[in-house]
């Protein structure tokens, strides 16, 4: 396990994040919202190809986090989805890193910083009220 | 700063609070979180052993001896917050849980009497959740008016606002805050107190922040109620207090029921207790007020003075050193302002500051500090915040500022 959150990866993503946009086809939309300190997070979600794109505003953490997790997603099928998500919750509560997380592992230092996980977990939040909304 | 140091030896004054040699990430503790809770003195701690090792017991109850020895330590807590204050008595003193439930007690029973549906009451744009949301829920419970006062940008009473907010003559209460948790600004309280006065209004102090680093008179400011939390002011957690003009008390219904706060109960009906008892329910934190007690006295020894003159130092050089650091914004410029500094900085979020700032072994807040309204207000989502205290060093100043430059380089 790697104990630092902000890996170059991490950096780049919440610097430069490539799923920022509302992808063609959106057909369902969910929010985050962090009360303690404001930070928000808008998916949009296109069902048809798992096509996820993100509006966030907040920290390093968790606009990189929607940024990975729209990556991660893609293609996959709502249940795939669901099974990424579990594994990811176990990931940044263990530090536990799964292969099958592929860039997502990344964030494994958050094991060490549980007043942080909220802003990484925030977007997955987001992401399954939208496929509940679908 | 070596006129400062003089006045107050710091470096020896760090001894009597264990905690600060603590390491964190390996790092000497640098602790700049005073303002959410202070760090506590070896005084305070031994005050609260030494009661539950060798004098402890149930208050008001027993007539036995250890009932009596803790309800005269217990009292005389009592005695010593009303000197700190300047109360004109000590039955003006209740002890509660924390700020938040003084102002909570005020709305409740105060709130309730003594104000009408259609009266007003009005709180500032700076004000803590504590100070609004009771005030909300008055206003929905019983039909009051909540009104807000305006700060002008540099985080101080707009004067223009209150007059329009008092113009129609609604306002029978203004609850603002003595001191800012957020911006760090001090309010003319004096001149706030007397504005009310003369518009036939009363006025509740939140004293959370100020009382730790100035001299309060609550009688030469012309307080009609004034509260403040013991975990601020270098006491434990679990003890408040709310100081209220004798004749307000004595007009105002319990809070809670139960016992302690009654003089006679039968089956049908019940008597209530005078004022301060009458608002202190079921057995009180008595091992927490001692605790209180110590720490009043801790803090008479050193004297504000001495306090309010390192604080300001403190402040001065964390303005001027946060001030150099390209990017970073300090909110509010209060000319009268004292030990909480927050600050944004351009292209670093909130919280990645303080965690990154955490890994050096420094502890600062981040997010909304309870003050989500003032938040949107000075044009911001979030802030990291940096307090002082009577221990704090002008050197974890520095360490403060080459910390946040070290974060600046890894987001550039």
């Amino acid at each position: 396990m790697n104990a630092d959150p902000y890996q170059a990866l991490v950096m780049e993503r919440s610097r430069k994040p490539l799923f920022a946009r509302r992808p063609h086809g959106t057909d369902a939309e969910g929010e985050g919202r962090n009360r303690m300190c404001g930070d928000a997070v808008h998916v949009f979600l296109a069902r048809a190809g798992m096509h996820v794109g993100h509006e966030s505003e907040g920290c390093a953490i968790l606009l990189a986090s929607a940024d990975l997790m729209a990556e991660a997603v893609a293609g996959k099928s709502r249940d795939e989805v669901f099974e990424l998500q579990r594994d990811f919750l176990a990931m940044v509560k263990t530090g536990q890193e799964k292969p099958a997380l592929g860039a997502l592992n990344a964030l494994a230092g958050l094991a060490s910083f549980p007043a942080r996980q909220r802003c990484a977990t925030l977007p997955w939040d987001a992401l399954s009220e939208a496929l509940n909304n679908g | 700063m070596s006129d400062v140091l003089h006045d107050l030896n710091v470096e020896s004054l760090r001894k009597e609070f264990p905690i600060l040699s603590q390491n964190v990430h390996g790092r000497p503790l640098v602790f700049l979180d005073s303002a959410a809770s202070a760090q506590k003195p070896r005084t305070v701690i031994d005050s609260m052993r030494f009661v539950m090792e060798s004098q402890y017991a149930n208050v008001h109850r027993g007539l036995h001896y250890m009932s009596e020895k803790t309800s005269d330590a217990y009292e005389a807590v009592r005695d010593k917050v009303a000197g700190f204050l300047n109360a004109a008595s000590r039955d003006e003193i209740v002890f509660t849980r924390n700020g938040t439930e003084s102002i909570n007690l005020v709305a409740y029973t105060y709130g309730r009497t003594a104000l009408k549906p259609g009266d007003a009451v009005a709180v500032s744009a700076m004000e803590h959740h504590a100070n609004l949301v009771p005030w909300q829920m008055l206003r929905d419970a019983h039909g009051t008016e909540l009104r807000i006062v305006e700060i002008t940008d540099s985080g101080e009473i707009d004067f223009e606002s209150l007059e329009r907010v008092f113009a129609d003559g609604k306002v029978k209460l203004l609850a603002v805050t003595h001191m800012s948790n957020v911006l760090g600004s001090y309010t003319p309280v004096e001149r706030l107190a007397a504005f009310a006065h003369e518009r036939g209004a009363r006025i509740l102090i939140d004293g959370c922040q100020a009382i730790v680093h100035r001299k309060v008179d609550v009688q030469a400011m012309g307080a009609d109620f004034y509260v403040f939390s013991g975990h601020k002011l270098y006491g434990p957690t679990g003890i408040g207090v709310l100081y209220g003009r004798a004749e307000l008390l004595e007009a105002m219904p319990p809070f809670l029921g139960g016992g302690d706060m009654i003089e006679h109960v039968s089956f049908e009906k019940s008597r209530w207790a005078k004022p301060p008892h009458r608002f202190e329910a079921g057995t009180p934190a008595i091992i927490e007020t001692i605790g209180l007690g110590a720490a009043i006295d801790f803090v008479n020894e050193i004297g504000f003075p001495a306090i309010a003159a390192h604080e300001r130092a403190l402040t001065e050089h964390a303005l001027s050193v946060l001030g150099n650091i390209e990017g970073l914004r300090i909110l509010g410029q209060a000319q009268d302002r004292g030990g909480v500094v927050s600050f944004t900085m351009r292209d670093v979020h909130a919280h990645d500051i303080a965690t990154l700032l955490d890994r050096q072994g420094i502890a600062v807040r981040a997010g909304q500090h309870c003050a989500e309204p003032l938040m949107g207000r000075m044009g911001v989502t979030s802030t990291a915040r940096a307090s002082f205290a009577l221990y704090t060093l002008p050197r974890e100043i520095d360490a403060l500022a080459e910390g946040l430059l070290r974060i600046q380089r890894m987001f550039a």
